[in-house]
């Protein structure tokens, strides 16, 4: 393992240090906890917290700030943080209005967001939660714990962290949640998988020359494996898989993004849109924004994935909201 | 019966075998899961440690909701919530009735299955709490009891929590969880002769 930190047992405590120093302009750490909240809260706004385990960055610290999320928790490295944790991150960035839990669908992530609104509810803060669950490389059925939540997220992020700044009201953005979600649909592929930093070891392995389609963000496995392919070739499956997915009709607006998962350089995800690109000019919809780089991470990861949301209403408009947050 | 020093003496019992067990549960779990589970109960059970020797306890019930607190603030993950939620009802059953063992277990259970809504035969922790707290209603527990219940877990199909995500190649594997509760149930047993 080769990696640019200290003690293994260290890198989120280290990290959340060195993130306050690069960017105190914006936000601060709640003390003795793991929470990153905005410095500049809007009283009266629907607050907005996120996070999970560590190691997507720049998910989720890195989109706290005007027009996204009012606080992010981060927990382990690819764990949970615990309802104390999300609790505090609740209370820090309740600004009278209410808050939104956005939670990425993990057995884990779930339960413990559940508690910390369970605790929150019993200290008199209104909360709401939204489980985001994008992944189309898992089959959503009683046999598995659901898709899972991945790139999309940030989707939803942006779009309900515009709302909340619009002014709309905690039942309102969780209703544009609940409407938004089932419109965001992911799909990745990995290189080689990741190293957490107490493990010390990748969390499979692939040969030189292979790759896996559907690998998930903390190395969950995919759904196939198989010899390496070109830029166009991932595209080709990955952009096949959406359209089975959505089944593309005519006149249908989306957004997208093409998401680094961590050690796969821009060159390689342009390339990659560019293929993306090429493979939508034969599909009858209609592209409205769309966005390139490392989103969603999982730490070293190689790979990409891929997420389009079909859109509806305003939502458009709600992505090109101005915004002011680290990694936008 | 229990009381606030067997209770304590058993749950430093148990983390002294997660404690060796540490990279074995975390093995178990790279297999099926995310490679994470040795590290979460290691953070989880040396927090409960230290609130056991900090922390005033009047009675059994008492020395469990330290616990709870705790491993519910420390292990993280989906383990967290669950062991957390496990040892919070086994406190309010303790409060009820500190002689009544089976059914302080049995609220732990019911815990489990409030927080993770997992039955049995889903490859969790829960298919080593149901068998072991049916024999001890019985009167029947022994370690064998454990360490079967621990390997029957081996041909299921996980369809809860991240192993679930596997499928059909989830058979044949240990599930961790089911491993770290089977150290409770040891450190239980190992009090009771
Ligand atoms: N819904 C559930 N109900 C009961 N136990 C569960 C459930 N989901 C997961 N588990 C248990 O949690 C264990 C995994 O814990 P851990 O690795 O610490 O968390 P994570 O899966 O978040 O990484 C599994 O082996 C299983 O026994
Ligand atoms: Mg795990």
């Amino acid at each position: 393992m080769k990696k640019i930190i200290n003690q293994p047992s260290q890198v989120v405590d280290e990290m959340l240090k060195g993130f306050v120093y690069a960017n105190d302009e914006r936000v601060e750490r709640v003390p003795e906890t793991s929470v990153i909240v905005r410095k500049d809260k809007k009283k009266g706004e629907v607050a907005l917290v996120s996070g999970g385990g560590s190691g997507h960055e720049p998910a989720h610290a890195g989109f706290v700030g005007d027009g996204m999320l009012t606080a992010a928790v981060s927990g382990e490295v690819f764990t949970s943080p615990s309802p104390d944790q999300v609790l505090e991150g609740i209370k820090a960035a309740d600004q009278g209005a209410g808050v939104l839990l956005i939670i990425k669908n993990y057995t884990g992530d779930v339960m413990n967001f559940e508690m910390a609104k369970e605790l929150a509810e019993a200290e008199g803060i209104e909360v709401e939660q939204l489980v985001v669950d994008d992944d189309i490389a898992v089959e959503d059925s009683t046999h598995t714990a659901g898709r899972r939540g991945v790139a999309g997220t940030v989707i939803v992020h942006k779009m309900l962290g515009a709302a909340a700044k619009r002014g709309l009201s905690l039942k309102e953005v969780k209703e544009l949640g609940d409407k938004l979600v089932p419109n965001i649909k992911s799909i990745g592929v990995a290189m080689t998988a990741a190293t957490v930093p107490e493990v010390g070891k990748p969390g499979f392995t692939l040969e030189e020359n292979e790759m896996e389609y559907g690998v998930g963000i903390h190395s969950e496995p995919g759904y196939h494996r198989t010899s390496i392919k070109s830029s166009s070739e991932i595209a080709t499956e990955l952009v096949g898989k959406l359209k089975d997915a959505f089944e593309f009709g005519d006149n249908e607006h989306y957004g997208l993004l093409v998401n680094g998962l961590g050690a796969t350089p821009l060159m390689e995800q342009y390339i990659f849109a560019h293929d993306v690109e090429k493979q939508l000019e034969h599909e009858p919809i209609k592209i409205e924004f769309k966005k390139v780089g490392n989103l969603m991470t999982s730490l070293d990861m190689n790979g990409v994935s891929l997420t389009l949301v079909k859109l509806q209403d305003d939502w458009a408009d709600l992505w090109y909201d101005p915004v002011h947050v680290t990694d936008w | 019966m229990l009381t606030v020093e067997n209770t304590k003496a058993w749950l430093l019992r148990f983390a002294e075998k997660v404690e060796a067990n540490k990279a074995h549960l975390s093995d178990l779990d790279s297999v099926i899961g995310d490679g994470d589970h040795g590290n979460n109960m290691a953070r989880g059970i040396k927090a409960m440690q230290e609130a056991l020797e900090s922390k005033e306890a009047s009675d059994p019930a008492d020395v469990l909701k330290n616990a709870s607190m705790a491993l519910l603030s420390k292990i993280g993950g989906a383990s967290g919530p669950l062991y957390g939620s496990a040892f919070l009802d086994m406190s309010k059953q303790a409060k009820e009735d500190a002689s009544d063992v089976s059914a302080i277990f049995r609220a732990g259970l019911s815990g489990i299955q409030k927080r993770g809504k997992a039955e049995p035969g889903e490859k969790t922790m829960v298919d080593v709490w149901h068998p072991v707290i049916k024999a001890l209603e019985s009167g029947e527990l022994t370690t064998d009891t454990i360490t079967d219940a621990v390997e029957a877990t081996k041909p299921l199909k996980a369809t809860k929590g991240r192993a679930s995500y596997l499928g059909e190649r989830s058979i044949g594997e240990l599930d961790p969880g089911a491993v770290s509760s089977s150290y409770l149930f040891e450190a239980w047993l190992e009090g009771e002769d």
